[in-house]
């Protein structure tokens, strides 16, 4: 279902190129993750500032943070987005104004926003901001795409239940930068259209007190002349609304190829292990698929390496159509991801070979771990022995975020990581 | 002082007439192919039955448009409203954009209600859709009732706020019935069931049922209980709302007609004697709690709720 389109590639050298790559979008909860994002590959990052964003309970940036997020980011070309998608109620008026001007001020590229107060105050007040419509507004046709194209606005976020062939008939119609989700946890519901928390648990899901009811197990039944029928057995799984994550892998080439503009994975709550695992192997296929796009398939090793941090399953939702019930989780709720991470490096001295590792779970000599990062090909090696900073050797690292020091057999670059198999 | 309009739900053009009786003001219809969440199933023919019933009786017909479109639908929204148009409906109800740009397009002198049913939450945004062409805002459900004074008070736009009924909590495009038949391997029973009425989800942590259905607009799920505020529409009449809707979906065309009776005394007594109101309501009230089918129970939804995010 390839759309060919001359404005997305072009022949150099006899070869088929793709010359309109599009950008990779990233989660970042906290100033941590956002420079392991950029630094493993994303060209822009997604942010919470501390009010006006769904997710409440992300750690969230101030304004100072953001500030310094954007210096980093700008460091390598990529830019910050800020999430201010809540639909407001009259008390989240006051301030507004200033909220925007200083996020202006800090750098920021744009806002990724639904509510109209929020849209026409930016307009007003902060006029250097783009304007990302929201996913929270559920655009699921070209003209009320159009619609937001008429108001000025920059880039409008599909509603995830779009499939290709719409994507590619909105991109026909109407001339606007178009965002879509590749990857990650998403509502069941219509964005937006979902006030199960408020009713379950007093919090405002649209307001970022999303609670995920929808992940909650319920009984289904029929009410039949007075009596109530169960509409499962003994044995049965419950109802489910959940929706099995988002995995676009082995769509990025007709994403791609629709000219789709940016390519969003979810997961602001998300650990830095998760999103440096999903941006270099989006990374890598999207560069791959770009630089030769007619000789492309997709390697087994960048599908495993996803599963390396998935702790639910997938399914490609309504991407490739119309979701049936293997699109949901049924008895299950989460699943162990086939590795975990161990530690991150901080440094690597070329001389002793020994690479200092701040550590995110237990380890111990004799076990497996695998090394990973932008600047190498992954490896995996049995762990010799440990020291602490003061070069006493150590039974295990045991402590959240201990500094230590082993010895490696290839070289090493900060940021990388290691895990181990579960 | 000020009558805001009861504007309520048929379940059929035959229950028009009774309506009327009872002291509706408006009405609201439509189909599923269009509209979300109706009482009743219109066709064109019912529409255009029910537009001149209604406007025999004096009352208004506002039309269903509020389903979320995908682009299938954009080409015939234009069609539609023509339809609406030439039958004389008095407004559109929408949420999608696209039925904005389309009756702008088609006929530009027919009025919209902007409703979205849970993003209607400031004023700022209805006053927004207000200068985009809407004439009226439909509230959230959500919302509290100092909110609601405090939009009424900013608004430019007519104010709709449900008073009774049923509310939507969740709208999935996922056929979620149907998956969980065919989930359990129950193929024979997806086509037959998945459409059926009376379905409800369990919830045992709180003992609540939520009804719940499948259509062509996808599957939803409706709150445990009826909002009932009969008792509680001094305030709002005094702010001058325009239009208190009982919501009749999932219920039977004899229970919203009573419960239509009920809100009219309301709201004739709470404009004309506010001290009988007063001294009523309960009972009002209480002739509403006689009127729930068994396993609804009553509440008063959001309008005195604290929620926190
Ligand atoms: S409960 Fe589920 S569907 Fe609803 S807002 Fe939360 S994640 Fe989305």
């Amino acid at each position: 279902m390839l759309v060919k389109n001359d404005r997305i590639s072009e022949i150099v050298d006899g070869k088929r190129v793709i010359v309109k790559k599009p950008e990779l979008l990233a989660p970042a909860g906290n100033l941590e993750k956002l420079k392991i994002a950029v630094h493993y590959g994303a060209d822009a990052v997604f942010i919470g500032g501390q009010e006006y964003s769904l997710r409440a309970n992300a750690d969230n940036f101030t304004i100072e943070e953001i500030r310094e997020g954007v210096e980093f980011a700008n460091r390598y070309g990529a830019k910050v987005y800020v999430t201010a998608n809540i639909y407001a109620h009259n008390e989240n008026i006051p301030g507004l104004d200033d909220y925007l001007r200083a996020l202006e001020e800090a750098g920021v590229s744009g806002i990724i926003v639904a509510d109209p107060l929020i849209i026409e105050t930016a307009r007003r007040v902060a006029p250097r901001l783009e304007v990302h419509v929201s996913t929270q507004q559920s655009l699921t046709n070209w003209k009320a795409v159009q619609f937001w194209k008429e108001e000025g606005l920059e880039r409008v976020v599909l509603a995830r239940e779009v499939s290709a062939e719409e994507i590619r008939q909105i991109k026909e119609n109407v001339d606007i930068e178009i965002e879509a989700f590749i990857h990650g946890a998403m509502c069941s519901a219509y964005s937006g259209r979902c006030v199960l928390s408020n009713h379950m648990t007093a919090r405002d899901s649209n307001r970022g007190g999303c609670c995920q009811s929808c992940r909650w197990d319920y009984d289904l039944y029929q009410l039949s002349d007075g009596r109530e029928i169960p509409l499962f057995s003994e044995g049965d799984a419950p109802f489910a609304m959940s929706a099995k994550d988002l995995n676009l892998i082995r769509a990025i080439p007709a994403m791609i190829e629709l000219g789709v503009d940016s390519l969003k994975i979810e997961g602001r709550m998300k650990s830095i292990h998760y999103v440096a695992t999903v941006v270099s192997v989006y990374r890598k296929v999207i560069d791959a698929y770009c630089a030769d796009p007619d000789h492309f398939t997709i390697r087994d090793e960048w599908v495993r390496e996803l599963d390396k941090c998935a702790n639910r399953e997938t399914a490609p939702s309504f991407f490739a159509g119309f979701p049936d019930h293997t699109n949901h989780m049924y008895g299950t709720h989460s699943r162990k991801p086939t590795h975990e991470f161990a530690g991150l490096v901080l440094d690597y001295d070329p001389e002793t070979g020994i690479a200092t590792i701040q550590q995110r779970n237990h380890f111990r000599p004799g076990d497996e771990v695998e090394f990973f990062g932008p600047e190498i090909d992954n490896f995996t090696q049995v762990i010799e022995t440990i020291w602490d900073e003061e070069g006493n050797e150590l039974d295990a690292a045991r402590h959240p975020l201990q500094i230590v020091k082993m010895k490696v057999k290839r070289p090493l670059f900060p940021y990388n990581m290691m895990r181990k198999e579960n | 002082m000020k009558k805001p309009e009861l504007l309520v739900t048929p379940t059929s053009v035959s229950h028009i007439d009774e309506l009327a009786e009872a002291g509706a003001d408006a009405i609201i219809i439509g189909e599923q192919r269009y509209g979300l969440r109706l009482a009743g199933e219109f066709s064109r023919s019912d529409v255009a039955a029910a537009v001149e019933t209604a406007h025999r009786r004096g009352m208004n017909v506002y039309v269903a448009m509020n389903a979320l479109f995908h682009n299938d639908k954009v080409d015939e929204l234009a069609d539609y409203v023509a339809f609406l148009a030439e039958v004389g409906a008095d407004a559109i109800v929408f949420g999608d954009p696209a039925v904005l740009l389309t009756v702008r397009e088609t006929a530009p002198h027919m009025k919209l209600h902007w409703s979205t049913e849970t993003t209607a939450t400031n004023w700022y945004a209805c006053n927004y859709w207000g200068r985009k062409g809407a004439k009226r805002a439909v509230l959230a459900r959500e919302l509290n009732m100092d909110a609601i004074l405090e939009i009424k008070a900013h608004a430019e736009v007519e104010i709709e706020v449900q008073v009774h009924g049923m509310t939507c909590m969740y709208q999935s495009k996922r056929s979620l019935i149907g998956n969980y038949f065919a989930y359990q391997g129950k193929v024979m029973e997806i086509e037959r069931k998945k459409y059926e009425k009376g379905m409800f989800l369990y919830d045992k942590e709180r003992d609540y049922k939520y009804p719940i259905f499948e259509d062509e607009n996808g599957t939803h799920i409706m709150s445990p209980n009826d909002l009932c505020i009969i008792d509680e529409l001094g305030d709002m009449v005094e702010a001058g709302i325009d239009s208190f809707k009982i919501d009749g979906v999932l219920h039977t065309a004899d229970y919203i007609t009573e419960v239509t009776k009920l809100y009219r005394r309301a709201i004739d007594l709470c404009t004309e004697d506010r001290e009988r109101y007063e001294r009523e309501k309960e009972e009002l009230l209480a002739a509403v709690e006689a009127l729930q089918p068994p396993h609804r129970r009553i509440d008063t939804g959001f309008f005195f709720k604290e929620t926190i995010y």
